[in-house]
């Protein structure tokens, strides 16, 4: 191939437009963002240098074993819930029946809503004495819980409210499936596999990519978690702190509290907390992800 | 096996009117409230009996939601980011997919990774470099670092360029075509449907955004629209449901309109930037 070999030089410039923002906005700052986890500073005074004072404390602060409680428990509830959800719906409108762009079209139509709106609609939804809901289950003999107010199902109303949003995920999936080819779906049938055969055999393997690929969005999105909680509870930790997550305590520290210090290190235990889970996640899909292309 | 068909696909009609349904309701009963009259409000559950638009004017002539002003800030930050972005990222996309120089892959998957970079971690010292710079209280960190080369963007470009067949560009630099103009004139005006995906994500992406306005905007002549929303929730509770519903429905208007002019697109979009190898 006639392709000629360029110089380092030509090629860092082209894509200088990514690594230029990418040093200002992110590389530097999270080279700032890891000293300043190693200090004491009010925003005011210049920083201090404790060393690792704030990662010992966030180790013995109440509210920080809370919220991570709180984050870990969505995120186990969500992943795996919105996988499953997204692949059945993918499966549901991939049949060929008229009228499925109308029904794809429904599905993904929350997923491009404004956070704050969903929130808004889902408030009042959820409102336990004039909600349409409550009043609902009320219809039916049911003695509606207080949702949002109640501790017990604050994170299940949470994970509710995300789930709506699954047709991101599942339009991705669609696309997947419309990948495998009908000859393997085909050769199942001859070897007389019945449906769950055929989505064992042939539908999960040759879907294992996309599912890879959504389960690390999913950790990456559901660890931050934050604007939909914070209007959800009005900025506020919600009963009994149920309604309050990592990224809100960080954020509280911060720009409430303006202990940045200590929002630095939740922030650095964040991200290794999402790199590591993900690096979970690969290696376990070495053993069970299926490329067809090698 | 046949003989099963039309039962099976009227349990799959069912199904998916049922679905469908759940997942419109919402949008469609958030609607309804906007129309629901006050004396209705606590009575009506689903539909209003008398609809009427009175909530929409109360809403854009109260004080504490000033849809046109947070509509018209959003619209400035949206257009003052988009030519920066789709220059920047598309530049990038070409650089990753045709210049072939040595460590580009690698530095490819260093691209790829910060997306795992959580946003938290590098909001504080973001807000410190923007206040050492005095940045703070103008609408600039609202759109600055967002007219840089985005990662999701420059991955789903580059998917796109490497679709696009090597031997137009190949011809033309025999020609005596340089490598920016075959960019300009070969790779751009092909690639408008990527770049349309790319536009319809970003003006998204800042219509909703609330994290970064929640921390740099302090004035309220400044507000987005999603911004200007949650404080109408938050801080006026007493704004009665109709209204915040209508100022809901305002916000939600814009984005669906868009969406079912270029439905096709967004899912395309969405699509592309799962099924890579």
């Amino acid at each position: 191939m006639a392709v000629s070999r360029t110089s380092l030089g030509v090629g860092l410039l082209w894509i200088a437009p990514w690594w230029l923002g990418f040093m200002m906005f992110l590389a530097i700052p999270l080279g700032i963002s890891f000293y300043i986890s190693l200090s004491e500073y009010p925003l005011l005074q210049p920083p201090l240098f404790v060393g690792a004072a704030n990662y010992s404390t966030l180790a013995v602060d109440p509210v920080f074993h809370k919220v991570l409680y709180n984050t870990l428990l969505f995120s186990a509830a969500f992943i795996p819930l919105s996988t499953a959800a997204a692949i059945a719906l993918a499966i549901l409108v991939n049949q060929r029946l008229p009228g499925q762009p109308f029904f794809r079209a429904c599905i993904f139509a929350p997923t491009i809503v404004p956070l704050v709106a969903t929130a808004v609609v889902w408030m009042r939804l959820f409102n336990p004495e004039t909600g349409p809901i409550n009043e609902t289950m009320a219809a039916a003999g049911i003695d509606g819980p207080l949702w949002l107010a109640s501790p017990r199902w604050a994170i299940p109303s949470l994970v509710f409210v995300s789930l709506w949003g699954v047709g991101s995920p599942m339009v991705i999936y669609l696309a997947g499936l419309q990948e495998i080819p009908e000859t393997l779906y085909e050769a199942a049938r001859l070897d007389g596999a019945n449906s769950v055969g055929r989505f064992r055999h042939v539908t999960l393997p040759g879907l294992s990519p996309v599912i890879l690929f959504n389960v690390v969005m999913a950790i990456i999105n559901a660890l931050q978690i934050f604007a939909l909680p914070y209007i959800l509870w009005d900025t506020d930790p919600g009963p009994e702190r149920a309604g309050y997550f990592y990224t809100s305590y960080l954020f509280d520290n911060a720009f409430r509290f303006l202990k940045f210090g200590y929002a630095s290190a939740m922030g650095w235990i964040q991200l290794l907390l999402i790199l590591g889970l993900t690096a979970f996640v690969f290696a376990v899909s070495r053993r069970t992800v299926y490329y067809r292309g090698a | 096996m046949h003989s099963a068909r039309p039962i099976r696909n009227v349990v799959l009609y069912v199904a998916l009117v049922a679905i469908a349904g759940m997942f419109a309701l919402p949008l469609i009963w958030m609607v309804a409230v906007s129309l629901t009259p006050p004396t209705e409000l606590a009575t009506v559950t689903f539909l209003p009996q008398h609809p009427q638009f009175d909530a929409y004017g109360d809403v854009l002539h109260s004080e504490s939601f000033d849809f046109l002003l947070y509509a018209r800030n959003t619209l400035i930050l949206v257009v003052l980011s988009l030519f920066g972005t789709l220059a920047c990222s598309s530049i990038a996309a070409y650089g990753f997919s045709r210049i072939s120089f040595p460590g580009r892959d690698l530095l490819f998957g260093v691209c790829l990774a910060t997306m795992m970079i959580p946003f938290p971690v590098v909001m504080v010292p973001q807000y410190m470099l923007f206040k050492q710079i005095g940045w703070i209280g103008t609408t600039l960190p609202l759109w600055v670092p967002a007219s840089f080369g985005h990662a999701f963007n420059i991955f789903l470009l580059r998917q796109f360029f490497m679709g696009i067949p090597r031997d137009l560009e190949e011809s033309a630099m025999i020609d005596g075509c340089s490598r920016w103009a075959c960019f300009v004139k070969i790779i751009l005006p092909l690639a408008t449907p990527a770049l349309t995906v790319v536009a319809l994500f970003h003006t998204l992406a800042i219509w909703n955004d609330l994290v970064a306005p929640l921390i740099y905007l302090v004035h309220k002549e400044q507000f987005t629209l999603s911004l200007g929303l949650q404080f109408l929730q938050s801080r006026s509770g007493n704004t009665p449901w109709n209204q915040m519903m209508a100022a809901a429905t305002l916000i939600v208007l814009p984005v669906l309109v868009l969406f079912v002019i270029a439905q096709r697109a967004f899912i395309r979009g969405i699509a592309t930037t799962g099924l890579k190898e």
